[in-house]
């Protein structure tokens, strides 16, 4: 049962990120994204992981995603009149991405002779998302907090550098306070 | 595990700055204009404050937050001195930000929580930990980068910071998950534990150590990984490129330091030889390059590569023996680095020329004949950069070089003295335009250096920090030492 659910999810995954570069519509390139990401989603829940698999959805397909949509709606590329073949670039990425895949499967390269019980990972029977929650309010809570100064400053950080005239209107208000003295 | 009470005292420089970022953040939008002064003082005490905290944390090293962060003697060094540069950064952007027109009240904000971001980098005893006290650190960057939003070169600045940033962080990470998938833990006491057990054969180990210094190569800005450097310190204001070359860099070492030597001693042998190449190309591209150039923030940057490639003699030197005194020697260049280079960006930061800054070399010259305070403090400082007697710069290519030859590295140091050679043309350049050369015109429009009780206050400090310590170093040897035994 298992295998048959990995097969469906891996084919429908495998399918649709083809798809994701062979569509020439902008548009049903990043659907077709979309279908991808529910189903790497899928994946994670049968291997247990399902607050992986949910943020999977929150963050990659509802967040990312709409994003790329806004883009590709506001800058209205519809057509395939930009684009231009780059099978050299292409070539020149994957033939040494596949070298090292093959190297990595065919043995003396570490992982593939890494036993999995080597590293400690033990399945919990119980809800991940729990166990993921108290370990980032305890153990991991310093680092936790400065995750959310990150947030803060790339919050502040693009207000400040979209906001518009600012200096027209502190101008002003320098002008006004030099006027009341 | 959990965290106790009293592991948030020992935080407390940390969230009194936070503290500090915030107030400054939330009160910017409701304080009237003539009262913004007051967040410029706030960040300054707050500052003060902590310097005391943290010079009281000087002792035994403490693990807190279940073995995240380490408080020690090594990382009160850093934030000292990081402190120290913040707060210069402060009150000479308080000149120059009024200079620039540039009034925004969160500028104080992204400087505090950039420290903060350094603070947790060099005190961070896990990975992921710092990595995310750099990018805070970057993030807050890239945002100071692009803050003169009128003109096209900070905006470049910014971008190009930012999407080249965002690509050495994800190096990094790359080489953080290997590295916790050969080693099962991203905490550095763990992993040089993992590493002595279970030996060097393991390629994995290698491949992410290659990784995390091409990480942090990018934050250190050393050959080949300096392209952003010389655009993004010339485009961004000067006082934020006065804060990155000085403050960014000594944090990158700090947490680069801590990583390498705490939690990836064991492959000395392998990341030595790594940093003697980058170490050779950082000395030869960064001087090379810094003598054709005409504008002096670019010529800056090219200098500040050079000195982190001073910097790597150090570490390299201290891969090859007992590592203690050769890493004080780094901690050691890096401080006085941080006096000679701020008090410099600190003089082209407020070189006007008709209500721009006057960056290009030419734009100094004569500068002696109008300010001739000025030009005598230029020319302290280009001959400390020049590693010149008697001045820091010297001392801290010494105890550099020194380090290399009781590493039997004496041929490395040979070269690094004859790069040094060359750099003095660079930087007496500088000198002879301000001295020997007549000013053309005297007209309305020639350069004037825009003189402020705060700009008095930072030359003071940084010409201070560089004749003091070239004359008498021992302080600040001593406290080097210091902290550098806490790392194991």
């Amino acid at each position: 049962m298992a295998h048959l659910f990995f097969g469906y999810f891996a084919g429908m995954i495998a399918i649709t990120s083809v798809l994701v570069v062979a569509l020439r519509n902008p548009v049903y390139s990043a659907l077709s994204l979309l279908v991808m990401f529910f189903h790497v989603a899928g994946l994670y829940v049968t291997l247990h992981a399902e607050f992986l698999a949910a943020v999977q959805v929150i963050v990659y397909a509802g967040a990312i995603l709409v994003l790329y949509l806004f883009v590709v709606m506001l800058l209205n590329v519809k057509r395939d009149d930009r684009y231009h073949s780059q099978w050299r670039i292409a070539a020149f990425i994957c033939i040494p991405l596949s070298i090292e895949f093959l190297v990595l499967l065919s043995g003396d390269f570490g992982a593939a002779h890494r036993e999995p019980a080597s590293l400690p990972v033990e399945p919990l029977a119980s809800d991940n998302t729990l166990a993921i929650g108290q370990t980032l309010f305890s153990t991991y809570l310093f680092p936790f907090e400065v995750a959310s100064l990150i947030l803060l400053v790339a919050m502040v950080g693009a207000i400040v550098l979209a906001k518009r005239d600012i200096s027209e209107n502190e101008a002003k208000n320098m002008n006004r306070v030099s006027g009341a003295q | 595990m959990n965290f106790s009470v009293g592991d948030l005292f020992l935080i407390l420089p940390e969230l009194l700055v936070i503290t500090a970022a915030c107030v400054v953040l939330a009160l910017d939008p409701v304080l009237h204009q003539s009262r913004k002064d007051g967040l410029v003082w706030l960040s300054l005490g707050t500052l003060a404050v902590c310097m005391g905290l943290t010079s009281s944390q000087i002792g035994v090293p403490t693990m807190i937050f279940s073995g995240l962060v380490v408080i020690d003697a090594y990382g009160a060094f850093w934030k000292l001195l990081l402190y120290f540069v913040t707060g210069l950064t402060i009150l000479l952007s308080y000149s120059y930000l009024k200079e620039e027109r540039l009034y925004f009240g969160e500028y104080y904000g992204f400087i505090l929580l950039a420290l903060c971001g350094m603070m947790v980098m060099v005190s961070a005893a896990d990975l992921l930990t710092m990595y995310l006290g750099t990018e805070l650190m970057s993030l807050s960057l890239y945002v100071m980068a692009g803050l003169k939003r009128t003109e096209p070169r900070s905006l470049e600045a910014s971008a190009k910071y930012f999407v080249l940033g965002a690509f050495s962080s994800g190096i990094l990470l790359y080489g953080i998950s290997l590295l916790y998938g050969a080693t099962g833990s991203t905490r550095l006491p763990q992993i040089a534990m993992a590493i002595a057990s279970q030996g060097l054969s393991d390629p994995l180990l290698l491949f992410s150590t290659i990784l995390l210094a091409v990480g942090f190569g990018f934050k250190l800005a050393v050959v080949p990984f300096h392209m952003w450097t010389p655009d993004v310190y010339q485009g961004a204001p000067t006082s934020v490129t006065a804060f990155m070359a000085v403050a960014s860099k000594a944090a990158s070492f700090g947490a680069f330091l801590r990583v390498f030597v705490e939690g990836l001693g064991g492959l000395k042998a392998n990341w030595s030889a790594t940093f003697l190449l980058l170490c050779i190309a950082t000395l030869l591209i960064g001087n090379i390059v810094a003598l054709v150039q005409t504008n002096v923030k670019r010529m800056l940057a090219y200098s500040s590569i050079a000195h982190a490639g001073y910097a790597l003699i150090g570490v390299v030197a201290a891969g090859r023996i007992e590592h203690s005194s050769s890493i004080a020697s780094v901690l050691l260049y890096l401080a006085l680095y941080a006096f000679m280079t701020f008090g410099a960006f600190a003089i082209v930061a407020m070189l006007r020329k008709g209500g721009i800054e006057g960056e290009e070399i030419e734009d100094f010259t004569g500068l002696s004949k109008r300010h001739p305070m000025a030009a005598l403090l230029m020319l302290i400082f280009m001959v400390s950069l020049a590693g010149l007697p008697p001045t820091a710069g010297f001392i801290g290519k010494l105890y550099i070089f020194r380090s290399a030859v009781e590493a039997g590295l004496t041929w490395l140091a040979a070269l690094a003295l004859i790069f040094a050679a060359i750099s003095a043309y660079y930087y007496l350049r500088v000198v002879m335009v301000m001295y020997m050369r007549e000013p053309t015109d005297h007209s309305e429009t020639s350069p004037r250096l825009v003189m402020s009780p705060t700009l008095s206050i930072v030359l003071a400090c940084a010409v201070a920090g560089v004749v003091v310590f070239g004359v008498y170093p021992n302080p600040l040897v001593n406290f080097t030492m210091q902290a550098v035994l806490t790392l194991k």
